[in-house]
This record gives C-alpha cells, structure tokens and sequence, in this order.
C-alpha cells in the first residue's frame, strides 16, 4: 500500500480527523522511503522535532532533514533562531535545492500551512514544488518529487479543500471502526479514470504498517440454549384452530352475496303465504306533491 | 480535585504526566468543573500554576477551591500561582501608564492583532526562577478560557498561535502541561469558534468533552463526559481510546457512573 501512495509522485494528500490522527501513517510513509533509499525533508510545523523524531532509530534519523518551523514560526522570539523569510521563503528554498535523486518532501502539517499563508499562494508553491521532475530542459537525471501534506479535514472550508484536492495526485483519508484504522485511497493518474480501494491497517510502535484483509467480523450473537422455549400457544383466552364439526358448520354455510341457484329460485318466485310488500308513505308539510319531473321540459 | 475523575484518568497528584496538553471543551451546559478539578489537581500536586482566569474573579475561584481543598491565597502569596485576573487587568490596559506593553494588550488595538504580549507574561511567569525558590514540580498553564478571546476580537488564527507558543515553551521546553477550555458552540455556526476547537482538537493529547443530556435537563444526571486521548506515545497503546461517562456534580464532589447507570435509576 504504501509504495503504490507514492509511486505516481506529485502531492500526495493524507486527510486526517480528531479521531483518526495521522501523523502515524505519515511516519511510517517516511521510514518507508527513507529505508528505500530516497531523501527525505520534512517542514515541521505542528509538533517538535524531538517528538516527531520519536520512535525512529538513529540510522533513519540521520537521514532526515528536518526544517523546524514549531519553536518560533512568526519570530516572535526575535533572537534570529527562527527561520528566515517564515514558511514560503522554506518552502521556496525547498525546490531552489539541486541534489539529484528522487525526494521526498513531507509537510507536517499542510492545514497549518493553509491557515497562515493564502491559499493561492500556498496552491501556486505546492504546483510548483511537485512538477519539478517536468520542467528540466537539460541532461540532468529526471527528479522525482512527491510531496506528502498531512490535512486536518475539519479545519478546512471546502474552497480550499476542493483545491487542494484538484491538485493531488493521491489522496488517502483516515477513518475507521473503534477497533481498527482504515485508509481509502484515491488515485488520480493523468489520461486515466481516477480509482480507489480501501485499506484495513495498523501502525505497529516501530513505524511499519501491518495490512489486514478487512473490517473485524462482529461475533454472531448465538440464541442461549439453556432458556427453555416457552410455548405461547398454551393458556390462551381464544381459539387458533377450528374442531371438525365447527368446520363442516363453516364450509356449509351460504355467503349473503354469493349467487346460488337456489337462492336465485327463492327469489324469483316469491313463497306461498308470501304477501307482496308495502310501502306506506306520510308526506310533511314541506314536501312537493307535484309527481311531475322537473326534467321533462329539458330537451334531451 | 475529584478523586473519582482521578480514577478516570488514572492519574494521581503524585504521578503527574508532563508535557501535555489537555483540551477541555463543553457543549449545551458548563464545563467549568472541569477546570475547578484541575486547578486544585495541580496545586495538590505541587505544580507551579499560572492561571489566565477571563472569565471570572479571584475570589469566584478560591471559593470553590476552598471547597475542593485548596487555598488560591496561600498559593498565590507562597508564589505557587500566578494569576491574571482578566475582569480587572482589563482596565488597566486603559488607566496605566504605557511602559511595557499589558497581557490583554489587544482590547486597545482597533484590528486583530496576536496574542504575542500574553504569551510574554505566561513565558515569564513559568519561567523557573534560579534563586531562592521552593522546588516546584512542573509548570502549568490553565486557560478558563479561550472562546471568549474571539469573542474579543481576536482572530481564531491568532489564538490558535498563543497556544502553539505557549505548547512550545511550557510543553516542549520547560516539559510542563496546559489545560485550555474552549466552548462549543453546536448547533450556532460560529466557523471562527469550530476553527479554533478544531484546532485544538488536534494539537491536544486528551480531550474531556462534558455535554448536555440530548434530552434535556435532568435532576440526577447533569451531563455526559466524553474522554478522548489522543497522540499516545505509542501508537497501538493498550488503554481504551475513548470513554463515556454521565456524571451528577454535588457540592464538594462529582460522581461519575457509566451510561444508564445513575443510583438514581438503580
């Protein structure tokens, strides 16, 4: 996982929350590449340098750059130990450098960066910064540069953001279950359709990453056999089943609006002793007795 | 002090961690327990404290404190507090004479300014004196709090700066701790305010967050506390993450049991 975040170059985006920090996966994305031979620098602004060098053996640190931009970022000390020109003139320096090889550059963290310098101009320097492998006309060996910003997802207005994103080449965000972290992985190649893939992982004390395959498998909850079942159809105040007798009495028994033949007799010849129906009427007072139709002068 | 929050944390006067910074928030009630705790925690503990109280009195503060077990005077006139009153200093910076630029400097600028004449005085009220002072364990910064400087007119970037300052030169440097309380604002879109927590968040290793109850106020149950560590010192370390308590404050102590479980309902 970690060499397919960094093999395309560009800048990289590590998107992280309050509840899954970071600077972990970016620490052992640093080991990974200083063990694979490249140079790495490293704009600290967030944490000191003692504390991000923490948990890395000597032969890694030595091959570390660091710019330390935590004690004294807006040179509030005044005793000339702050870097000079503040954290665009550190990160210009970083790419008037003229070593050869591949490089990687890892900003701790870029959501400082965005909060402290305007986004054009952080957006302009980061373009700059990762392209530079293309803008080399002579015979010099092509500089591969991958620039890796840590982001804090909430700090950020989705202005910025979108931009940032536009930007990168891979992004990867942090998120997880309670128990286990895990990355999704976009990858924007040029002239291809972007793709992602999620990623279960842990970050062991000495900075590897240990894969796991995916989420953890909740246990089923399994019924407990020693409860007895209980049957509820006992003691009931109701019948649930119909005796034989109650049944041949159901099935026997004629529907009021289902049309038999011999309903159909009974009703046409009306039984003996049968007297014919009456309708016996008392008008009021308010009642027409006019038996005219009010419709027949309509001329229909 | 309250031991059962000790319990929680599993921390004691005795076993003080240093270098941290821990980040006390409230969200729909007051969290300014929280503060009163780790006030007298700290001076229990024999720690130098300096307190930038902004939000209420001196004498507000060592009543509780009297409660808790602690007395702010003895503290302050031993030399183990430093204490900036923000409710009366605050006038100062109109009635004093201009030698050296006052804490709360920027109440008299017309646009934001930062925060740097603050951060100076708790630089050298930390500071550890070289003669003739009592041995004071670790310095501590205490904020009661930090919401209401953008209320002030400060910007949120401006305050997120003060407290990198000071984490730089009371964390890093002099290895003490800071307890900062901020607000949350909710449901009230306040981005200056969800910047500056947010920022927080992310620059603290523990973060107590008490709530309101979602349905409202309770006789017996005041609220949730929500604790979050975060940036252990290693990354896989064994205690649990995130833990969620409710708790009834009383008059001297606070009780805390797990969700559901108030001796109320039992």
């Amino acid at each position: 996982m970690l060499e397919s975040v960094l093999a395309s170059g560009g800048l990289v985006l590590l998107r992280d929350s309050v509840e899954w920090e970071g600077r972990s996966l970016l620490k052992a994305l640093i080991k990974k590449s200083v063990l694979c031979g490249e140079q790495v620098h490293i704009l600290g602004c967030e944490v000191s340098e003692e504390e991000f060098r923490d948990g890395f053996d000597v032969s890694i640190n030595s091959q570390l750059v660091y710019h330390d931009l935590f004690r004294d970022p807006l040179n509030w000390s005044k005793t000339g130990e702050a870097l000079p020109e503040g954290a665009l003139g550190a990160l210009r320096a970083m790419y008037r450098r003229t070593d050869p090889g591949p490089v990687i550059i890892a900003l701790d963290s870029l959501s400082w960066l965005l909060l402290h310098l305007p986004c054009t101009t952080l957006c302009q320097t980061l373009h700059t910064l990762s392209q530079q492998d293309t803008c080399s006309g002579d015979s010099s060996p092509v500089k591969r540069v991958c620039v890796l910003g840590l982001l804090h997802e909430e700090l950020h207005g989705p202005g910025p953001m979108g931009a940032l994103s536009s930007l990168a080449q891979t992004e990867v965000t942090l998120s997880g279950t309670a128990s286990q972290t895990s990355a999704h992985i976009l990858y924007r190649r040029p002239r291809q359709r972007p793709t992602h893939k999620i990623q279960w992982f842990s970050i062991l004390p000495d900075f590897s990453v240990d894969l796991q395959g995916g989420p953890p498998l909740e246990s089923q909850p399994h019924p407990d056999p020693d409860t007895p079942l209980v049957d509820p159809t006992t003691h009931l105040t109701f019948n649930l089943r119909l005796s034989k007798k109650e049944k041949e009495a159901k099935d026997s028994l004629t529907l009021p609006f289902q049309f038999s033949s011999e309903k159909q007799q009974a009703l046409l010849c009306p039984g003996s002793g049968q007297a014919t129906s009456h309708i016996f009427y008392e008008p009021d007072a308010y009642d027409d007795p006019d038996q005219e139709d009010p419709d027949d002068d309509l001329d229909i | 002090m309250f031991p059962e929050l000790n319990n929680l944390l599993n921390t004691t006067p005795d076993r003080v961690e240093q270098g941290k910074l821990t980040l006390l928030c409230d969200a729909k009630t007051d969290g300014s327990f929280l503060v009163h705790h780790f006030l007298s925690f700290y001076l229990k503990a024999n720690c130098k404290v300096c307190f930038v109280a902004l939000i209420q009195s001196f004498s507000h503060y060592n009543i509780v404190g009297q409660k808790l077990g602690v007395s702010l005077t003895t503290a302050r006139e031993r030399g183990q507090l430093m204490f900036l009153e923000g409710l009366k200093s605050s006038v100062d910076v109109f009635f004093r004479a201009e030698e050296k630029p006052h804490p709360l400097q920027f109440l008299r600028e017309a646009n934001a300014g930062n925060l740097q004449p603050l951060y100076e005085f708790v630089r050298e009220a930390l500071q550890p004196m070289d003669k003739g002072e009592a041995a004071w364990r670790c310095p501590v910064l205490l904020v009661d709090d930090v919401s209401v400087l953008l209320s002030l007119g400060v910007g949120a970037v401006a305050v997120l700066d003060f407290i990198h300052y000071c984490r730089a030169a009371v964390c890093c440097e002099l290895q003490g701790n800071m307890v900062v309380l901020a607000h949350d604002s909710g449901d009230a879109e306040d981005e200056e305010n969800d910047i500056l927590l947010n920022g927080l968040s992310h620059q603290s290793h523990l973060i107590l967050r008490a709530e309101g109850l979602a349905t409202g106020f309770c006789r017996d149950v005041h609220g949730q506390l929500r604790v979050l560590w975060r940036r252990p010192p290693q990354p896989t370390a064994q205690r649990d993450r995130s833990l969620i308590y409710q708790y009834k404050i009383q008059d001297k102590s606070v009780s805390f049991f797990a969700r559901g479980l108030s001796p109320a309902v039992l």
